[in-house]
């Protein structure tokens, strides 16, 4: 039974969040209520509301540092786990929230989970396919490589029956793997020749003297990626919840995005940088938060959200990622003492002093420094008193 | 192969609207402050760039939070500054 238009409007017009407006009609909408009650609940609600709202000038930053911090000391210091999904080493625990909170520009150990458009994500053998478009694969997984030392060459000969296993002519392989050789791997010391009827690729070094040559040339050879995403070593295939989800070891968000079958709107990456690179800073801060309660929660540490949240939205302020502590947000504050008082305390005076820079005393280290009431709380509500005239 | 990626559907990336002129004057009425004391956003941020704003815009953000459910924050458009 939906809830009564009347009831509806008053719901929709009330100063509450949208979360308690849909609670209180899902609530309302199963029991009967007279007028008078639904104004009585209503008013409760706003009255209770209104009560659970942080106050004006409460310090949330030192609640929300307490608030991670001691549950915090609880986590275990060093953790390299294997987290329930299929052998991918993922970092979690305390250096992964470190991690988070210093924004790092990788990951120790940067992972992604891809999400398939429907027609993939429900055939196991697509799935499969999507997944060699990604994973990186070197050129001697798709043939044989030999090296012939009495004429100096490097003979790859590829298997075409592998190579129609996974998708790729041996044409491609031919064209990408000299160029990646080059582009990829910096190595140009060297010539070669396709034979496209056999499938074979002559390579040579420029240099015929030197055995030392031709054995970097066949490791170059050996190692070149022709087939995925660089940066992606590993992509396990794995049904959940009824779709096949890939988990890869290494991220490049931008790359797997363009990869034919890939659902571009939830594919994520633990790589909290390149979300803000490639969907932006508001993406990036449901990232941190993502990724911090889900760290937390996994050592069985429940920290509210809003903590998290603090801190997400100070990170992201600047319309970039900075992390927290003195090369971003405890680093460019405005006063010097606040600075001082943090970290490197002697590099902050002088240089403040070299600068000839002006402490306004309006923060709250500052001033428990100068030994002045700090704006918090009381402290940060000034009275004017109107002197009553005689009568 | 692919067509051009639209940030904007990505499950993480909420709604971005450019605000009018009158809203943003109705917003920092409402606060009491001006648009330099509004989070920023870096113009070449890719969800600026999909709705086309420019330096200057202020952007209402419609973030489906935690807490509130629908929670709406608003961002100042900026210059990246040089490195």
């Amino acid at each position: 039974m939906p809830l009564a238009e009347k009831y509806d409007k008053k719901v929709e017009a009330a100063e509450l969040p949208q979360k308690t407006k849909d609670q209180m009609r899902k609530f309302l909408a199963e029991k009967e209520v007279s007028d008078t009650q639904f104004k009585q609940i209503l008013e409760r609600v706003l009255m209770e509301y209104k009560s659970t709202r942080i106050e004006a000038c409460e310090a949330v930053g030192v609640i929300a540092a307490q608030s991670i911090g001691e549950p915090g000391t609880q986590m275990t210091m060093r953790t390299f786990h294997y987290a329930g999904v299929a052998e991918i080493n993922v970092t979690l625990g305390l250096p992964r929230l470190i991690e988070i909170m210093d924004a790092r520009k990788e990951p120790s150990t940067p992972t992604m989970t891809v999400f398939l458009e429907p027609e993939y994500g429900n055939d196991r053998d697509l799935a499969r396919e999507v997944s060699w478009q990604i994973e990186a694969a070197p050129l001697h997984e798709f043939g044989d490589i030999t090296t012939d030392m009495e004429n100096m060459h490097v003979v790859v000969h590829l298997n075409t029956k592998v190579c129609d296993k996974r998708k790729i002519t041996p044409a491609q392989i031919m064209e990408t793997a000299p160029k990646k050789i080059r582009d990829r791997r910096h190595y140009r010391d060297f010539e070669h020749d396709i034979d496209e009827a056999k499938a074979t690729i002559i390579f040579s070094p420029k240099d015929k003297e030197s055995y030392q040559n031709l054995f970097q040339l066949a490791e170059h050879v050996r190692n070149v990626i022709v087939q995925g995403i660089d940066d992606i070593l590993r992509v396990v295939v794995r049904k959940e919840a009824g779709e096949y989800i890939l988990y890869t070891e290494g991220s490049n968000l931008k790359d797997v995005f363009d990869v034919v079958g890939v659902d571009t709107t939830r594919t994520r990456t633990n790589n909290i940088s390149e979300i803000a690179q490639v969907l932006g800073v508001e993406a990036a801060r449901n990232a941190i938060i993502h990724e911090a309660v889900s760290t937390l929660n996994e050592q069985g540490i429940l920290v509210d959200v809003r903590h998290l949240m603090l801190v997400s939205d100070m990170m992201c302020m600047e319309g970039e990622v900075k992390q927290i502590g003195r090369h971003g947000i405890a680093g460019e504050k405005e006063s010097v003492l606040s600075r001082a008082a943090f970290e490197v305390t002697v590099n902050h005076l002088l240089d403040a002093a070299v600068a000839n820079e002006v402490d306004e005393l309006s923060g709250v280290t500052e001033n428990v420094i100068v030994g002045q009431p700090i704006q918090l709380g009381t402290g940060d509500v000034k009275l004017i008193a109107v002197r009553q005239h005689d009568n | 192969m692919s067509t051009k990626l639209n940030v904007l559907e990505h499950a993480m990336v909420p709604d971005h609207k450019i605000m009018k002129d009158e809203e943003v004057s109705e917003l920092l009425s409402r606060y009491n402050i001006t648009t330099e004391q509004l989070p920023k956003i870096y113009h070449d941020d890719p969800a600026v760039r999909e709705i086309g704003a420019s330096a200057d815009d202020v952007i209402r953000i419609i973030r489906a939070s935690h807490t509130a459910g629908r929670a709406e924050a608003y961002r100042l458009v900026v210059k990246r500054p040089k490195k």
